[in-house]
């Protein structure tokens, strides 16, 4: 059992935590009793080598791993203000992932037009009223930052976009239906460096009103992008602070040799 | 734990601070050989010879400014590149005060000596050992040796009091020995602010080793 060390305060306030969770896909235990906390509006990066459980626990957080039969779970993941666990029994995924959305590795719009794919989510709402639907998408897509682009060109297939204009667009679809965390799984590594340097800026401009997770390989990234950063290794939690305090002055020796490319 | 070829650089880079400091450290040496002895061709010596820490200030500047640019360092990486620019610095500084003590051994020569070194001399010594340990815990990054020096600088600052209340006695008794006085207190005050120096080294040391940044936070600093 790794011994975590946390680097600094808890932060506060809080939008959402695991406490004690543990997961399993059926065999052996995938992470093993993580407690991190997630501060609202702020963006916490999740790194470690291939394998330690990252993405399976940010996979956590919309109940992602329940579309897969024999996984189990263990402890809790309250998301706040209204300290909901969304991992209770009563808890519909359905409602959890309209509250937190994920935005994945490679961009993967629907095959349909570019408004077709934002309106999406509001469409499986209910929203049914063109202008609403028009008002939205928009802001999704100003949100996004894409809309200057491809206001012209609504109706064209969103797999016509470039590779960076499409995470914009996977991000534009989250973004629709106003949720309160942005769950994002390594969502640059298969983007070229101008594309990844537009996403990152755009990290920088949602926190301000949603609370971000992303899963990242790219140490450079998450030093940029996150204000704090969770180091795991084989399911655990070795070290949890302030992503400053973390790339200057890790407090544990495993944390130093990952970021510092000495080992994973 | 795998070598890292990254490692090598680093190790490259801390032996030129080493090759470096080295030579700051016998720039003081001579110059206050020079100034004992009073042997103006080695004061001589000394000012030409500042150029090469120079040189190496510059050199050792490129190589950080290439590691940071190529290399994204972290971490303990990332202290010692950074701690490796301020400290080139640091000993560049060193050279420069000892070569200003030449040129006033230069001018003091040309006079018959006013008194007996004792004093400084003293304070030259311990400034020196303050440079030498400084570096010693820097190159085995040892943050107990780093804060016995920040703690000896008190005894380079009392002895300069001293030696300066010394001097403005001679300087009231007799205007006569006013050039003199004042060159020596020149002398005096270079020493100390090698001592000074030696104390921002082991100041880096102490953020290499701990990442703490201890400077600024001493009482001894205070005016």
């Amino acid at each position: 059992m790794i011994e975590t060390a946390y680097t600094q305060d808890w932060p506060k306030p809080l939008k959402a935590e695991s406490r004690n969770l543990s997961f399993s896909y059926g065999l052996g235990l995938a992470i093993k009793n993580l407690s991190v906390p997630i501060a609202e509006y702020q963006v916490t990066a999740l790194i470690g080598p291939s394998g330690c459980g990252k993405s399976t626990f940010l996979r956590c957080f919309n109940r992602m791993h329940d579309l897969y039969p024999g996984t189990r779970y263990e402890g809790e993941i309250l998301l706040y203000p209204d300290s909901r666990n969304l991992l209770a029994r009563d808890v519909d995924p359905i409602e959890v992932r309209m509250r937190l959305a994920m935005v994945f590795q490679k961009p993967n719009p629907f095959p349909k037009s570019i408004y077709e794919n934002v309106a999406y989510g509001l469409k499986v709402r209910g929203i049914t009223d063109r202008r609403v639907l028009d008002e939205k998408v928009e802001l999704a897509l100003r949100s996004a930052a894409l809309w200057e682009e491809v206001k012209d060109r609504l109706p064209a297939e969103g797999t016509s976009l470039s590779g960076g204009q499409q995470q914009r667009l996977c991000i534009a679809r989250a973004l629709a239906t106003d949720p309160e965390m942005l769950l994002l799984d390594e969502p640059t590594s298969a983007l070229d460096p101008i594309a990844t340097a537009s996403i990152e800026e755009l990290l920088l401009d949602l926190k301000q009103r949603v609370t971000i997770m992303i899963v990242t390989h790219n140490m450079q990234q998450a030093a940029r992008v996150s204000e704090w950063t969770a180091f795991m290794y084989l399911g655990e939690l070795v070290e949890f602070g302030l992503t400053k305090q973390v790339f200057t002055n890790p407090s544990k020796k495993q944390t130093e040799d990952y970021i510092t490319g000495r080992f994973g | 734990m795998p070598q890292r070829h990254f490692d090598e650089e680093l190790a490259e880079l801390k032996t030129k601070l080493a090759r470096m400091a080295g030579l700051a450290e016998d720039q003081i040496d001579k110059a206050l050989t020079a100034l004992v002895t009073r042997d103006t061709a080695l004061a001589c010596n000394v000012i030409e010879r500042d150029h090469k820490v120079n040189a190496l200030d510059v050199e050792i500047d490129e190589s950080c400014i290439e590691l940071l640019a190529l290399h994204q360092p972290a971490a303990h990486d990332l202290r010692l590149v950074t701690t490796a620019m301020k400290l080139s610095t640091e000993l560049e500084r060193i050279s420069d005060l000892a070569e200003s003590i030449c040129e006033r051994a230069i001018e003091l020569n040309e006079e018959p000596q006013l008194k007996p070194y004792i004093d400084i001399p003293r304070m030259g010594s311990l400034a020196r050992v303050m440079v030498k340990e400084s570096i010693d815990a820097f190159v085995k990054e040892d943050a107990t040796l780093a804060r016995k020096v920040i703690g000896d600088d008190d005894f380079v600052d009392d002895l300069m009091e001293q030696l300066f209340r010394e001097l403005l006695s001679f300087m009231m008794e007799n205007p006569h020995t006013i050039s003199r006085a004042i060159r020596l207190s020149f002398i005096a005050k270079s020493l100390e602010r090698v001592a000074d120096h030696a104390t921002n080294i082991a100041e880096l040391v102490v953020y290499l080793v701990e990442g703490k940044i201890i400077r600024h936070t001493s009482p001894t600093v205070q005016p």
